[in-house]
């Protein structure tokens, strides 16, 4: 799977509370999340977000509450991947069950800028930035995640696991 | 081959002789929950699932606990979609407003988790029941609504790092304090992944209360899950309350550890942790000083009945300070009902606190004691991220109960001790 979008860049240790705060957490639609997603990190960075951008953090993305509401909020705007040096667990597992793709790249955080047209290539882990045109080696999904988005994320794994037992 | 705690119970529930770190499992589950956040969507992918009802309906709990008794109607809503849930697949364990508390505390209290466990919870300070010897670890929603259709969840076997920690705790110092330290010095993510598995001399002193307010923060390190093996104390926590059987595991001497570190815990005054980062850990004598709106004493990390009773002893005969406000919301019914028998209530109310019902309420900056633009609040919960408990310039200080306690009376960061005066144990 190959992603292509416009980059917006945040920092390390983004955690669950920024990216939506609890006193939101009373629905689960993707919609209204969406209208809070990132209030309390950069309360104009929502407007910034068009949908197919795609957002570069550094470390440990998406720390604390295992708020699925999280990731939804971000898929809620129309962000197309997140890029990081790396995940939180509890965020990397709930991303990949909600359908929204994310990708471990230890050099993109430092080197993409505000703006630049990233491509994300799933499969191979490289992430091509086309402003600068500059190439980062990031880490191919795991077999067991591209096993899991090939069964068509977690329903679909668990409805198959069933059908065999 | 040589195994740690983790590995072992994470091998006996995937049917398996050994397991290493990094490996993918298929691992059965003796325990899961979700809350009243979580719960409504981990009902809506489990109704996807096309399951007809629960893998088992005595191994499943709903708590609802965090914005209860309901601030709005939102929230209202979210219960009442937990609540249908739950008669319609007639589930005998539901905690409503009145027998609910905190999950993680009430879940443990009502004998729901024991060691060898795998406890799964669609809240990330599931962490908390690694504390009794189990594998306890917090998921999404989804990821919930997995566990509970099949009895099973996906694990990758995280990497163990053991703390070691010596000496004897000098007065005032908790678990709390213990945890906080390590948080300091390997960062919000200095155990990312991995499983974090505390021992040494010092633990052998601790109260379970305390041992569990370690646990409970072991995600604030970014880890998959914390854990101690049992001892005396544990086992004899556990019999009067665990509704099952359990087995006792124990890390082989020769286990491998991804690596091992001490911590010089008698040396170790209260600390807190500074806005707005769990990592952002100072000596409370450091940040003394600060002036503090807002104190509370409560949650999954604090709100046990050891955390009332150090409060009380430093609030027993004192004032809370007239330019700022103390909340305490006991853990769970039980723990409320025991502060009740112990006087500590009357001492809180004569205080001038104000006593809630069981809920998660501020740590969240949910309902009951949100904070304003520029307030700063001393609270013993475990998250202090930018607006974590209320507006975005707001601030957190995490701390143990006493020093909130202290806080409360002085109206500034403080010292239990500046307020006590020196102990010889505590
Ligand atoms: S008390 Fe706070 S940390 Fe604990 S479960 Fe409730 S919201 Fe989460």
């Amino acid at each position: 799977m190959i992603v292509r979008g416009a980059a917006h860049v945040v920092g390390h240790h983004v955690d669950t509370d920024v990216i939506i705060p609890a006193r939101y957490l009373v629905t689960a639609d993707a919609v209204e999340l969406a209208k809070h997603a990132f209030e309390d990190l950069d309360p104009t960075l929502r407007q910034r977000i068009a949908p197919g951008d795609i957002i570069v953090a550094g470390e440990n993305f998406g720390q604390g509450s295992s708020r699925e509401h999280a990731p939804i909020a971000i898929k809620g705007l129309g962000v197309a991947a997140v890029v990081a040096i790396s995940f939180a667990r509890i965020f990397y597992r709930n991303a990949f069950n909600i359908g929204l793709p994310v990708l471990e790249c230890a050099d993109a955080h430092a080197e993409v800028l505000e703006g630049d047209v990233i491509e994300v290539d799933f499969t191979t882990g490289r992430v091509r930035n086309e402003t600068r045109d500059e190439i980062y080696r990031g880490q191919p999904i795991p077999v067991f995640m591209q096993r899991l988005v090939d069964a068509g994320g977690l329903v679909g794994y668990v409805r198959a696991q069933l059908a065999k037992s | 081959m040589s195994m740690t705690i983790t590995e072992k119970i994470l091998a006996a529930h995937a049917g398996v002789a050994s397991v290493a770190p990094g490996e993918i499992i298929d691992c059965r589950v003796d325990f899961v929950f979700a809350n009243d956040i979580t719960a409504p969507l981990a009902i809506r992918e489990f109704e996807k699932m096309g399951v007809s009802g629960v893998f088992d309906p005595d191994r499943v709990a709903f708590v609802l606990d965090h914005y209860v008794p309901n601030k709005d109607i939102a929230s209202a809503q979210q219960c009442k979609i937990t609540r249908e849930f739950v008669r319609a697949h007639g589930l005998p364990h539901f905690y409503d407003i009145g027998r609910a508390g905190i999950a993680h505390v009430l879940l443990a209290e009502e004998g729901f988790v024991g060691p060898g466990d795998v406890f799964v919870g669609a809240d990330s300070h599931t962490c908390n029941h690694g504390a009794l010897g189990a594998f306890a670890t917090g998921v999404g929603s989804s990821d919930l609504a997995a566990a509970m259709a099949m009895g099973r969840l996906w694990l990758r076997v995280p990497e163990t790092v053991r703390y070691e920690f010596l000496g004897r705790l000098r007065p005032w110092v908790t678990g709390k304090d213990l945890i906080l330290a390590i948080i300091g010095k390997i960062g919000v993510d200095g155990a990312r992944y991995g499983a974090m598995e505390f021992a040494g001399e010092t633990l052998d002193d601790l109260t379970m209360d305390e041992r569990f307010s370690i646990t409970n923060m072991a995600v604030e390190a970014g880890a998959k899950n914390g854990i101690m093996e049992p001892d005396e104390r544990t086992l004899a926590w556990v019999a009067p309350r665990l509704r099952r059987t359990f087995t006792v595991y124990r890390s082989d001497p020769d286990a491998r550890f991804a690596d091992m570190q001490t911590v010089d815990a008698g040396a170790l005054d209260p600390v807190v942790a500074a806005p707005a980062s769990p990592g952002n850990v100072v000596p409370v004598r450091e940040a003394a000083g600060v002036k503090v709106d807002q104190c509370f004493i409560g949650t999954c990390t604090n709100g046990r009945i050891e955390d009332l009773r150090m409060a009380a002893r430093v609030l027993a005969g004192r004032k809370v300070h007239r330019d700022t406000r103390l909340l305490v919301i006991p853990a769970t019914p039980a723990i409320y009902r025991q502060a009740l028998q112990e006087g500590l209530i009357q001492i809180f109310l004569d205080a001038g606190a104000a006593i809630s019902t069981s809920t998660c309420g501020p740590c969240i900056g949910g309902h009951m004691g949100v904070l304003a633009d520029g307030e700063v609040c001393v609270s013993t919960s475990s998250r202090n991220f930018v607006g974590r408990m209320g507006h975005r310039e707001s601030q957190v200080y995490l701390a143990n109960a006493g020093v909130a306690a202290a806080s409360a009376v002085t109206g500034r960061l403080t010292h239990p001790s500046d307020v006590v005066g020196e102990l010889v144990s505590v």
